[in-house]
């Protein structure tokens, strides 16, 4: 099957038409457990964004040689091998933020994300589709984290990547709560339902 | 057949109690008391200037002797029997306590050791990962099987059984492995990579096993078991008791805990959203959102076991 999409096209449905947390629905653990800051969701994405380019990347380079019946478990020891490299890694040079992280780093593998591009595009693709379809999701990830940190931070704690903006507004204290997370999550998807019914309807008039 | 099970669960249990007879004949009950005390009864009367002495008591916590502990008052009843003795600091009263009292001949002091009942320990890391610490609300993993399996009861307690059932199977194998190989040849960065495949291969064997000794069973929990393996809730519970190097029977504990813990939450989930599919909800809240709402009043309502303490 060949792709006709041009490698920002690919980019671009990662983040925009796709985007793994808000319009797939999936990987959904770390969008409510971790957000609570943007930094917190900068640092997962990054992570999310080596192991999905990386594992897509392998994948594809061996496609012709997994049989097919083997696929699922060469899979998981694939994305598990690129989770250790940046587990250590990350544990190694970035001890603060790893130890916020806490264990989802190393769930990373099991993230149905990655799995799911795995079998859906870089077992079919070419190397350099993987490769930009793996960056495409990587940043959709990334960006979805981030929007759920920069409300949880602004409402919660009053600042943005640790920078003072409210302006000494007292902030609400529950947004950083972790029982919040499935509030702002839930709420910010109806948000862009509402966004997308809206556009709809106009283009219905329109047209 | 059943009585044998019986006798090897019987022998098993006295095999595993710890030791009882310890204190001997001077101190016939001791436990903790507040946070900060411990609470000492002698078998007969004892004068209270030996009883109260502050420099006739070493308390330490067992994994770290040269630490000691500091009294800073003791207090006797009337009759001579229960002393108090109040620390200065709160004692974490997970950790087993030795307590040496010099006696009358001032040579050899007499050790006991204070500590929580085991099984109490036990029961306390089950109800902790059922309800304190839900797997799902209040550690937020496992969502996407959560929010996909939870639309009909009967879904729900199908995938939460399944759940258990392989959670279990995984932590004990898994325990094995951590235990008796990785550790011994230090492997421990294998650690993903080995859970991981122990995981696939339980669901694997769960599933071959299921296939040809229930088929029945198998017709209704055979669908979710593919769903088992990206799931983060099982790999999470190796990667929580290698972590805090549980032992045999905690693990056990911890993963009957963490499956049934699921299994409530998808139950609770299920029943939910069985009634709200007659409510009417607005337009832009149908599906997802509004799942993710009714979650987070649970996660809320989960809030409230925080405090819970049991033993």
């Amino acid at each position: 099957m060949a792709n006709d999409k041009s490698n920002m096209q690919l980019v671009a449905n990662g983040i925009l038409n796709e985007n793994p947390i808000f319009r797939l629905v999936l990987s959904m653990c770390p969008a409510v457990g971790i957000s609570t800051t943007v930094m917190n969701g900068i640092m997962l994405g990054l992570a999310v964004l080596f192991v999905q380019v990386f594992s897509s990347v392998t994948i594809s380079l061996f496609k012709n040689k997994i049989h097919p019946r083997i696929r699922i478990p060469s899979y998981t020891l694939t994305i598990a091998t690129w989770v250790t490299v940046i587990d250590l890694v990350m544990a190694a040079y970035m001890p603060g933020p790893y130890s916020q992280m806490g264990v989802f780093i190393k769930l990373i593998v099991a993230f149905a994300i990655i799995t799911m591009r795995l079998e859906m595009f870089a077992c079919k693709e070419s190397v350099n589709a993987s490769f930009w379809d793996g960056v495409g999701m990587g940043l959709g990830f990334m960006a979805g984290m981030m929007a759920i940190g920069l409300v949880r931070e602004l409402l919660g704690l009053g600042t943005i990547l640790g920078f003072e903006v409210l302006g000494g507004v007292r902030p609400l204290l529950f947004f950083v709560l972790p029982c919040a997370g499935f509030f702002v999550v839930g709420l910010m998807m109806a948000f862009f339902n509402y966004i997308e019914i809206r556009y709809r309807k106009l283009k219905q008039v329109a047209s | 057949m059943k009585s044998f099970v019986c006798k090897l669960f019987l022998l098993a249990v006295l095999a595993l109690l710890p030791s009882l007879a310890q204190a001997g004949d001077l101190i016939t009950s001791k436990s903790f008391g507040e946070p900060n005390e411990i609470i000492l009864t002698f078998a007969a009367p004892t004068s209270a200037a030996i009883a109260t002495d502050i420099n006739n008591y070493t308390v330490y916590e067992e994994p770290d002797p040269d630490i000691r502990l500091t009294i800073d008052t003791i207090t006797l009843s009337a009759d001579g029997k229960t002393a108090h003795l109040i620390f200065s600091e709160p004692l974490n009263t997970t950790e087993t306590h030795v307590v040496a009292v010099m006696t009358h001949d001032k040579v050899s002091p007499f050790i006991f050791q204070v500590a929580k009942s085991y099984w109490g320990y036990l029961f306390s890391i089950l109800i902790s990962a059922l309800l304190i610490n839900n797997f799902v609300f209040t550690k937020y993993l496992g969502l996407c099987v959560f929010f996909g399996t939870s639309k009909r009861k009967d879904t729900a307690k199908g995938m939460g059984f399944t759940f258990t059932i392989v959670m279990v199977v995984s932590a004990i194998m898994s325990w094995f492995f951590y235990q008796y190989v990785m550790k011994p040849f230090h492997l421990n960065f294998l650690q993903i990579v080995v859970f991981i495949g122990l995981v696939s291969l339980t669901v694997q064997a769960v599933d071959t096993v299921l296939r040809k000794v229930n088929p029945a069973l198998f017709q209704s929990f055979g669908v979710y078991l593919v769903l088992v393996i990206a799931n983060c809730v099982i790999i999470a519970v190796p990667l929580i008791l290698a972590d805090n190097e549980y032992n045999f029977l905690e693990t056990l504990m911890l993963s009957l805990g963490a499956g049934s813990g699921f299994l409530l939450a998808l139950y609770l989930m299920s029943s939910v959203r069985e009634r709200m599919e007659f409510a009417q909800i607005p337009k832009t809240f149908e599906g997802i959102p509004i799942a993710f709402i009714v979650a987070g009043q649970f996660a809320l309502a989960f809030l409230g076991f925080s405090g819970l303490k049991i033993f």
